[in-house]
């Protein structure tokens, strides 16, 4: 019967089991997990939009075009894409169809007592052979003794009296812990995404923050997760510490972020204040808050034409790079006569060279800052009700004011400075103050998949380094010319895993096994 | 003494081990170039008529040995002068030296450069001396290209999870590379015992059964180091750090591929016995795996594990 036939031929019943048979084979898990890797590649060559989503925007403003081909296959967010999904989860069936059954068998094997001795020793991969006075039972108990904590038998057979043993039974164990624990990890993982939040928050010195959804810039959360259910803590940022150091080969990188804040975890607590430290969050009741980013903040006031203070307040300037050469954007909606917005970048050490040379910075640490802007007046478009980022100017319906030169004007400003703006008013730079990045989260079950992964470990451990081997001696009574009662033994030794090599301790074991017998009057010996 | 004197002995140091090791690079090539030598004479000797060959080896096999003692007297000087290069740098910068690429690299040819020695002490591995100055040379010219002033930690590396999962993670890497080693000659002897055509250099070698077991054996050491040091402290560490366990970074994706990979290697050679050839390839790819994510994900990628620059 040719296979084709035989296919047509099968029930679906039959069918099934033949898919489950293939889908549990080791072959088929091997090439899922090398498919696996394969696939986890794409996450790393392109923006993931739950790493970096300003640089999956990027990517699709640098490639227009091909941008929303590997949109539309997920490339985005590959490790929540339907195909990586299925990988895994194929994956996850197959080691469930491998670790039940395996699982029976070992209870089984637990049960089970030693296999009787294999007829002829000399096709093991390790057997020997001497002859001594001692009497069986000495041989016997002698191996008992040198087998110490395996699993024993002492059979009397045809041939005289058979000692099968087996060890190792920690392996097999090992690897079914291993294995249950990946189910284990895998499920604290799904716990965790679907019922976890985090979001990102800038908060200026001075300022607070509550826990709600609308304070954060950033919000994601699993889908299963409530954003109405935050828990309603909060926060106020007393003072930001940034230090960087001044001197030496590495001028100027960062040496100390910290947050001072006093919290209450609960609406009516006693506020307590705590230092927020890169690798030292603030662990509140429903969520985590941890330090990952700070920068400036100038505080600018705007009085407009009619003399009025239109704006007052500290602006964020997020860092470009590790100088903190930061931009930012003001926006003044309430200047008379036209709306004000300015765009430009702040300094925290500004240092210029000459009067041709354009002025750059040269430390993180504010030791010279300046806010340098441009502006334009017209309209913000902040009124049609379309959502806008309060770190860009949209400039479609503004004009960039110019200065007497003709050229376009600009505000160079230290703090405490003011200068007077084109058509009257002034802009000032008030004081200078920072700003902390927090990343708030809680990720629920965030210990299942530590001690899933710990308790892997260690049957990992166990099931590569714990030898199943099964051992028989054989001890058989007979009588020599002289007449005296001499005792054969026979060894026989498999080892279970490598299968096919000759044990490499079967020399000592049978010199030892030799030594432990009462008589050391050994006649003969062989081995192969 | 002060700091800008320790960081530079340690980069004298630095220097001068990486010419030692090629020394002992030149010593070991020059041991099999000998080696092939024997062999030709051993078919002149084989060709030039009915008298039976004497044993041709007496000759030059001094020679060959020589050199190999040579090259594993360098490898120890070497070894010696970066221990020096890492020790100076931890005092120049006040820390553990494991704070950057460039220490990184030192730090885990160092340790390579130990194993190795230690190796030979025991087991008598001098075969390998070649291959190991080979790759030390390169990981050391790789991590050249990443050199940093000593200096302080940087606030997000200032964690004691650092320390663990650095050196978890870098010894998983110098087991690795001892595992890749021993299958690229595997392969390379393997491939001459099928032709029955094994060179006098290739003699020099272990049989390719030997070498395929102790590929297994170290790679089944590196597998558990490298789950605890990537897939437990890495995460314990990024909590804190980043404020979330696993984040896929692209650092993260190619060390869950690296796992994957060597997970994939250990089930075919335990389970489907994948033995030799099959197992060997798996077990390249791995460390290819390996590479890139210790080295390849800095130099192409961003990411938080951005610190080459």
């Amino acid at each position: 019967m040719n296979p084709s036939t035989q296919a047509s031929e099968l029930t679906p019943r039959q069918f099934v089991r033949w898919m489950w048979r293939q889908l549990t084979s080791m072959r088929t898990a091997l090439f899922l997990l090398l498919l696996l890797a394969v696939a986890a590649v794409p996450g790393s060559l392109v923006p993931q939009r739950g790493v970096d989503a300003r640089a999956v925007q990027a990517f699709f403003q640098d490639h227009p075009t091909l941008a929303p081909v590997l949109d539309a296959i997920g490339m985005f967010s590959v490790y929540s894409s339907p195909w990586f999904s299925a990988i895994y989860l194929l994956l996850m069936l197959s080691l469930v169809g491998c670790i039940v059954p395996r699982i029976g068998v070992y209870a089984k094997a637990l049960r089970a007592r030693p296999p009787r001795a294999p007829r002829n020793f000399a096709r093991l991969p390790g057997s020997g052979s001497f002859t001594t006075t001692a009497s069986v039972d000495e041989v016997v108990s002698a191996g008992r003794q040198m087998l110490g904590r395996a699993r024993i038998d002492v059979v009397q057979t045809g041939n005289g009296t058979e000692l099968r043993a087996e060890k190792g039974y920690l392996r097999e164990l090992g690897n079914l812990v291993f294995h249950c624990s990946i189910l284990v990890v895998l499920v604290g993982v799904a716990i965790g995404a679907l019922w976890s939040y985090r979001g990102a928050v800038m908060v200026t010195e001075g300022d607070g923050f509550s826990n709600t959804l609308s304070q954060y810039d950033e919000f994601n959360s699993g889908p299963l997760y409530d954003p109405d259910n935050l828990p309603p803590f909060g926060l106020t940022v007393d003072r930001m510490i940034a230090e960087f150091h001044s001197s030496g080969p590495q001028m100027g990188a960062p040496r100390l972020f910290q947050a001072d804040v006093t919290y209450t975890e609960r609406p009516g607590d006693e506020p307590q204040n705590y230092e927020i430290v890169v690798n030292n969050p603030l662990s509140l009741d429903g969520g985590d808050v941890f330090l990952i980013g700070q920068g400036y903040a100038p505080v600018i006031r705007v009085t407009d034409a009619n003399g009025e203070v239109v704006f007052d307040d500290a602006v964020i300037f997020l860092p470009q790079d590790g100088t903190y050469l930061s931009e930012g954007v003001v926006k003044v909606p309430d200047a008379a006569p036209e709306q004000l917005g300015f765009q430009g970048f702040f300094m925290p050490t500004a240092v210029s060279t000459g009067d041709d040379a354009p002025t750059r910075t040269v430390y993180p640490g504010a030791v010279n800052p300046v806010v340098g802007l441009r502006m334009w007046s017209g309209d913000l478009g902040l009124d049609d009700g379309t959502p806008q980022s309060v770190y860009t100017l949209q400039k479609e319906q503004m004009t960039e004011v110019l200065g007497d030169d003709g050229e376009p004007f600009n505000i160079s400003l230290s703090p405490g400075q003011v200068q007077d703006l084109p058509g009257g008013g002034s802009i000032e730079f008030v004081d200078l103050q920072r700003f902390a990045r927090f990343q708030i989260a809680d990720v629920p079950a965030k210990s299942l998949p530590l001690v899933g992964v710990s308790v892997g470990l260690i049957g990992l451990m166990a099931s590569l380094m714990v030898r199943p081997r099964r051992t028989w001696i054989t001890a058989t009574t007979s009588t020599d010319e002289a007449g005296r009662t001499l005792t054969s033994v026979n060894v026989g030794v498999l080892d279970r895993v490598p299968r096919d090599e000759t044990p490499i301790d079967l020399d000592a074991f049978l010199r030892d096994l030799q030594q432990a017998l009462p008589t050391s009057n050994n006649l003969k010996e062989t081995q192969t | 003494m002060r700091l800008e004197q320790y960081a530079q002995i340690s980069n004298y140091a630095m220097v001068a081990a990486t010419c030692v090791l090629a020394l002992a690079f030149v010593a070991h090539v020059a041991e099999w170039a000998f080696a092939r030598k024997v062999v030709s004479d051993e078919k002149e000797l084989v060709t030039s008529g009915p008298t039976p060959p004497a044993p041709p080896v007496e000759d030059e096999a001094p020679v060959t040995e020589r050199f190999s003692r040579v090259g594993v007297t360098l490898t120890i000087l070497a070894a010696t002068l970066l221990v020096a290069s890492v020790i100076t740098r931890g005092l120049a910068a006040e820390r553990v030296p494991l704070g950057n690429m460039y220490e990184f690299g030192l730090v885990g040819v160092a340790v390579a450069l130990l194993t190795y020695l230690a190796l030979v002490w025991k087991y008598q591995v001098q075969w390998a001396g070649g291959v190991v100055a080979a790759f030390g040379l390169v990981m050391l010219g790789m991590s050249l290209s990443t050199y940093v002033p000593a200096g302080p930690l940087v606030p997000a590396l200032d964690s004691y999870w650092f320390e663990i999962h650095v050196s978890a993670v870098m010894l998983a890497g110098a087991f690795f590379l001892v595992g890749a080693a021993a299958s690229v000659l595997y392969l390379i002897r393997a491939r001459a015992e099928a032709k029955g055509n094994v060179g006098a250099v290739l003699r020099r070698l272990p049989a390719a059964a030997v070498m395929d077991k102790l590929a297994y054996r170290v790679n089944a050491m590196a597998f558990p180091l490298w789950t605890f040091g990537a897939l437990i402290a890495g995460p314990i560490w990024a909590h804190y750090a980043w404020g979330r366990y696993w984040g896929w970074d692209p650092k993260e994706v190619w060390a869950f591929i690296t796992w994957v990979v060597y997970a994939g290697y250990l089930h075919a050679r335990a389970t489907a016995g994948w033995k030799g050839r099959r197992a060997a390839i798996f077990c390249l790819i791995g460390f290819v795996t390996f590479l890139f994510s210790y080295y390849g994900v800095n130099l192409f990628g961003s990411g938080l594990h951005s610190y080459a620059k």
